[in-house]
């Protein structure tokens, strides 16, 4: 078995003595040009004045390409809204104007500060108000999505509330910034090396960019220094800029972006608002709520319209909603395009029913984990009836069971068919001792008048497929060789997260050989055309069946032969230990192989995919948008400083689901690194723009993602061990986004530590992220009555 | 232009030709086609470009995005390519990393190697901070600490050891001899004096030159502000300005003594100095940063300067062959301006041995290697329940880092008690109107400024004030 094993990364080795190899690290053939853009220094206007003269007299200057030279080049992944060069009009600060190509990267950034530019500036739209203000939105109005009767639930509720949360952006910050690098070829073809999740987008854009059909460009990725969504879309304009001037130039063209560049163009995690009504009854169970979700889009709209469907498909995140009015505003302002990153959309939506668990149960001054708990989708398990029978909950004072047992929808309509929070939440709560430790928590805070402590579980329920049902789809490439090793392709790409390696473990689990007879290899639009972006947590459930059908064409044609030769039938023969096993004899696998390239049959295949089950209807928001759900849940406790807002995370539990894990060593890795991240979202990770809408915290001097002493001092992450209900690969779950939302117990346990300090009147009410300044002011609301 | 000598992955290279600002990781990327190490930022905040530096002094990592190739001169590196032995097995980093799960994308990881490979030598066993200059965005960091704490159980290699070894390296690199001569430096070469003499002659007759120790600011003039540095020295060498001199009645900082260097030698004398010092930059800023640089450099949110005006300290100068000394905060005239006449440079800091009443406290979104939205440091002295002196400083709060002179008097000579604490906090309204900007808001500076006095009085009553000090 090569599945289910701990086995560390494929590259692991090359990255550990830097042998691995980025796109700044390809070898460049002499004379390769270097690209930088030079950038708006406005958020909004006109250009009146481009004097380029002083960059085009710049040392080392080759070239200076504006508007004009590059056609209808565009960068967008989706409304053809993005001009590679801004076309007369600005529409944020760091949006390219023009494009210097020189003989080295430091003389192309140093010309691109020279330009002359004048604008004729325009009121530019920052915030979410502005924007509403100005009615400045893309689609026609507000998405809505109802069911039931929400106002009327909300109006007959024994209990309502209402809120706000502002949701800060975040700012991917994978370690390796962007680049790209052109090879022009013969006849006016193209070759590009780039850090992209979307090697197909970038093909399709570098095509349309250079008119030519996509068969003329050929886009290879071997890896990327993190992804994180922030290379779906945001590469494309370093692509087809690279394309342009290598065309223009008959050169190789490199383009990296300092990282300065890199946060002052790219898009981010869009910020949110959310505004919420909800009704309750005693025990907190919502019986109406209303969420108004403001999405702060930017300057165009990239990939806005599904991040925003995603936010509303995971307001409920694990909750039951009976009456349910989801509104959703894209707003579009004047900043950098907001763009994919890890959720695409879900962390926020799913903040929005967090908080307003939290306040629920601050309001009705029970433990929040209880009100979730009641709240809860009906256990997926026939035996199991809902809230009110989980075994934790069986005393007297537990809700009765609603009559009706049976499954429960989202406000989308797809049944939750494989919920399992009840009994991860029951075992992560004993695991982790939550209850002890609460009682624990609050005497310790009795005794300490500087320094509180809180503590939180909130769980993840995360949607797993492409919302664009049509992009649910992937293909692999499989070559055996006549020696027996194997030469594997597929649509993925590597950004970290281990894809390569599980779905090697899978090809080499059908083959029964080794990890060293599988050779992973870049990811090619030559050799797998039409490739979905590895994004929505899908690379592995989709690249992995594709290759698994695909090596199973090929071992289908090696039983074949083999069997042939023995008079069996092809499934008496066995692939296992490195050989091919036929009654009475053995073959290496490396001796089937040559027998069956002579023999004349082909040792090469491909393999396809689609996720089966989905039919989904965007517009009406209702169908079956999601095969299944994955699930986890965290338990974070921090201590805060009542006099400066600093707080530290003390401890974490997580129980997360990755269903039958394919490499449980690379899962737990991305739960660690997904908790860490979400809690850096929501803690220190602040952008900031100014009120001329210059972003000021643009490198990690002004930025900052969790260091190592960020980590929780104790981290206690185990995977849950069911198998996923659908035919998965090998039955297990999607991983890459989910843990990213465990980091919401952060927050929570921080308003928890908050509330502490004052008498439970006053909700602590803190926006994202809750930076040391939050704390402090959300500790001095709630002692306003203490 | 250059002319220097280093040993780089175990050979002797000489470098000619090169600008004085020249960075390692340029070199080693474009020139020396030595991939592994990283650009991550450019400006050695997120530790992608780590690499091990040997010297007389030691081994250490500096980040090579900010290390100017001048100043490796004489000096031995170690990339990422160069950890593996020479018969091809991995450094115990690299395989504990392996076995750990260690890298997922694997970007941060050459950095993180050289600096794990840094501490395993140096038997360094405080991973969260001497990790904290290396960024991961993937990880979470647990499987780096795990393999940290793994590769901690095998022994440095042999070849290592050797390698690292500065009685082994000097012989190499003795051709570095043939650099630029001690006296003869001008410009366009970077002057690299012997000796403070050298320095003082060059720099009266140079007094536009740039001086640069350590670089980790000077470097974000280059690799960042795109700036032509013309002419510079590099005096990090200069061994008599460097060092911690503690005699009865005074201790005495050379202005090129490290921060790494002045956290281990105040530690005795005051600790919480010492603590905000860990806090300062990273491991691989704090190894090259200078006290010197971080005076000079005249910022408002440079976090030693608070430290030492609370600690009285007097400022040492000198121009050609005169010397002047003044308090530390007289130097600070206001923002971007200081009292350092043309040639004129720091020498040392001094303050008087005293008891340890000191309390430093840094605030900052994040602990580690961020910037300070204000640093607190306070030295109030009490007889009988009654404060006698009072020496507050803070920087962040003004364009300078600044006295509290008036909270200082509404505390001297009354009792030492919450009332006197929560009286004296108005008094911080006259002594800062601080700005708002990307770190905090104003209202929060002020605010934080009077807590910390009463933090300072609450952690004199025994008071559990200190979020770093909770076990989980």
């Amino acid at each position: 078995m090569s599945v289910h094993k701990p086995l560390p990364h494929d590259a692991a080795a090359l990255h550990v003595t830097g042998q691995a190899r980025y796109v700044d690290d390809i070898p460049t053939p002499a004379g390769t040009f270097h690209l930088a853009f030079g950038l708006s220094t406005i958020a909004h206007g006109r250009i009146t004045v481009l004097d380029l003269t002083p960059v085009r007299a710049a040392p080392g200057v080759v070239a200076v390409l504006t508007a004009d030279d590059v056609g209808d080049a565009d960068c967008s992944p989706s409304a053809h809204d993005e001009p590679l060069l801004a076309q007369g009009a600005v529409h944020y600060a760091g949006q390219p104007l023009f494009l210097v190509i020189a003989d080295s990267h430091l003389n192309a950034r140093r010309a691109a500060r020279l330009a002359r530019v004048e604008y004729d500036e325009l009121p530019a739209i920052l915030t979410i108000d502005q924007a509403l203000e100005a009615d400045a939105r893309f689609e026609d109005g507000p998405r809505i999505w109802t069911r039931g009767q929400p106002d009327a639930a909300l109006a007959g509720a024994p209990h309502r509330l209402e809120g706000r949360i502002e949701i800060g952006a975040q700012e991917h910050f994978y370690l390796e910034g962007q680049a790209a690098l052109a090879l022009p070829q013969e006849g006016g073809d193209m070759v590009i090396a780039c850090s992209s999740q979307h090697p197909t987008e970038i093909q399709h854009k570098v095509a349309h960019a250079l008119g030519v059909p996509m068969h003329a460009v050929r886009v290879e990725v071997r890896r990327m220094g993190g992804g994180f969504g922030g290379k779906e879309s945001q590469g494309n304009a370093l692509a087809i800029a690279c394309a342009l001037a290598a065309r223009a130039t008959g050169r190789p063209c490199k383009m990296r972006y300092d990282r300065d560049d890199d946060f002052l163009i790219t898009g981010k995690r869009h910020d949110f608002r959310i505004d919420y009504r909800v009704g309750f009854d005693d025990a907190g169970r919502v019986q109406g709520i209303h969420f108004s979700q403001y999405a702060r889009c930017g300057w165009a709209q990239d990939l806005s319209l599904p991040v925003a469907d995603r936010a509303m498909l995971h307001a409920d995140n694990a909750y039951f909603l009976p009456a349910v009015r989801i509104v959703s505003h894209r707003l579009r302002t004047n900043t950098q395009s907001a763009t994919a990153f890890r959720g695409f959309g879900g962390p926020q939506g799913m903040l929005g029913i967090e908080r307003v668990m939290d306040h629920i149960a601050h309001h009705l001054r029970l433990d929040p984990l209880a009100v979730r708990r009641a709240n809860y989708y009906r256990d997926a398990r026939p035996e199991r009836t809902g809230p009110g029978s989980a075994r934790r909950l069986s005393g007297p004072h537990s809700p009765q069971p609603p009559a009706d047992t049976g499954l429960q929808t989202p406000p989308y309509g797809q049944q939750v068919a494989d919920f399992i929070l009840h009994d991860l939440t029951d075992r992560l709560a004993t695991q982790s001792g939550y209850t002890a430790r609460r009682a624990a928590i609050a005497a310790w805070n009795r005794a300490n008048p500087v320094l509180k402590k809180g503590i939180a579980l909130t769980p993840v329920k995360f949607g797993i497929s492409f919302t664009l049902t049509h992009l649910n789809q992937a293909g692999a490439l499989v070559h055996v060789y006549q020696d027996g090793s194997i030469h594997l392709n597929h649509g993925g790409t590597e950004m970290g997260q281990g894809l390569f390696q599980k779905v090697a473990q899978v090809a080499a689990e059908v083959f029964g050989v080794g990890m060293g007879a599988v050779k992973i290899t870049a990811t090619d639009t030559g050799k797998v055309p039409n490739t979905s972006a590895t994004a929505a947590s899908s690379g592995s459930d989709l690249n992995g069946m594709a290759v698994k059908a695909a090596c199973e064409t090929i071992r289908e044609r090696i039983a074949g032969v083999i069997a042939a030769r023995h008079q069996c039938t092809a499934d008496a023969i066995r692939f296992e230990g490195g050989q091919v096993c036929a009654p009475g004899q053995d073959y290496s696998f490396a001796e089937a192989a040559t027998l069956t390239w002579q023999a004349r049959e082909s040792l090469s295949a491909t393999g396809f995919y689609r996720t089966p089950k989905l039919e989904w209807d965007r517009l009406r928001g209702h169908g079956r948008p999601f095969y299944y759900f994955a699930y986890g849940a965290a338990v974070s406790e921090v201590v805060i400083d009542t006099l400066t807002g600093e707080y530290r995370i003390l401890r974490a539990d997580i129980l997360h689901d990755a269903g039958a894990s394919l490499n449980p060593g690379l899962d737990i890795g991305q739960i660690e690194g997904g908790y860490v991240q979400g809690a850096g979202w929501l803690t220190t990770e602040e952008l900031v723009w100014d009120g001329q809408g210059r972003l000021r915290t643009h490198a990690p001097s002004t930025y900052k993602i969790p260091a190592m002493g960020d980590r929780p001092r104790v981290f206690n992450v185990a995977l849950w061990d069911g198998a996923n209900r659908e035919e998965t690969i090998h039955r297990s779950k999607a991983v890459g986004e989910p843990p990213f939302m465990l980091g919401i117990s952060v927050l929570m346990a921080l308003s928890d530590a908050v509330a502490a300090c004052g008498d439970g009147s006053v909700y602590p009410d803190m926006d994202a992220p809750a930076t040391p300044e939050r704390v402090l002011a959300a500790v001095q609301r709630v002692r306003v009555n203490a | 232009m250059t002319d220097i000598a280093f040993v780089l992955n175990g050979t002797p290279v000489r470098v000619t030709n090169q600008p004085a600002t020249r960075t390692l990781l340029d070199w080693l990327r474009e020139d020396r086609r030595l991939t592994g190490t990283k650009e991550g930022c450019n400006e050695g905040d997120c530790g992608a470009c780590t690499v091990m530096v040997t010297d007389r002094h030691g081994t250490r990592a500096l980040n090579a995005c900010i290390l100017f190739l001048a100043q490796l001169d004489g000096k031995a590196v170690h990339t990422v390519e160069g950890l593996t032995a020479p018969d091809g097995s991995p450094h115990p980093v690299q395989q504990a990393m392996i076995d750990h799960h260690g890298s997922q994308c694997g970007f941060c990881t050459p950095g993180f190697i050289a600096m794990m490979a840094v501490n395993h030598l140096n038997n360094e066993t405080d991973h969260d901070t001497a990790l904290a200059g290396n960024l991961c965005r993937c990880t979470g960091y647990a499987p780096i600490d795990r393999a940290a704490r793994a590769a901690a159980r095998y022994p440095v290699p042999d070849w290592l050891r050797q390698a690292t070894d500065p009685s082994f390296i000097l012989p190499q690199i003795l051709r570095g001899e043939s650099r630029i001569s001690a006296t003869g430096g001008s410009a366009p070469h970077p002057f690299i004096p012997r000796s403070a003499d050298d320095l003082a002659q060059w720099y009266a007759a140079n007094p536009d030159a740039t001086l640069i120790a350590g670089a980790t600011d000077v470097g974000l003039w280059v690799t960042k502000s795109l700036r032509s540095l013309c002419p510079v020295a590099f005096i990090a060498g200069l061994d008599d300005l460097r060092g911690v001199n503690v005699s009865d009645t005074e201790i005495r900082i050379g202005a090129t003594t490290t921060l790494a260097d002045l956290h281990r030698a105040i530690a005795a004398y005051h600790p919480s100095f010492s603590e905000l010092i860990r806090r300062y930059g990273s491991a691989q800023v704090r190894a090259a940063a200078t006290i010197g640089g971080n005076i000079a450099n005249g910022s408002p949110i440079g976090d030693s300067p608070p430290a030492l005006i609370a600690l009285g300290a007097t400022l040492h100068l000198r121009q050609g062959d005169s010397r002047r000394s003044l308090p530390l905060e007289d130097f600070f005239i206001a923002y971007g301006q200081q009292d350092r006449a043309p040639g004129e440079f720091v020498e040392a800091v001094s303050f008087s041995r005293q008891p340890d009443r000191l309390r430093c406290y840094k605030i900052s979104k994040r602990f580690d290697q961020d910037i300070s939205a204000l640093c607190g440091c306070f030295n109030v002295t009490v007889a009988d329940g009654i404060v006698t002196e009072a020496r507050i400083a803070f920087g962040g709060m003004a364009g300078t880092p600044k006295r509290a002179l008036a909270v200082e008097l509404e505390l001297l000579g009354n009792p030492w008690t919450l009332d006197t604490i929560k009286a004296a906090m108005a008094a911080f309204a006259e002594d800062f109107q601080p700005i708002g900007d990307m770190r905090a808001s104003a209202a929060y500076r002020l605010q934080i400024a009077q807590n910390l006095l009463e933090r300072y009085f609450l952690q004199d009553q025994g008071i559990a004030t200190d979020v770093l000090a909770v076990a989980p």
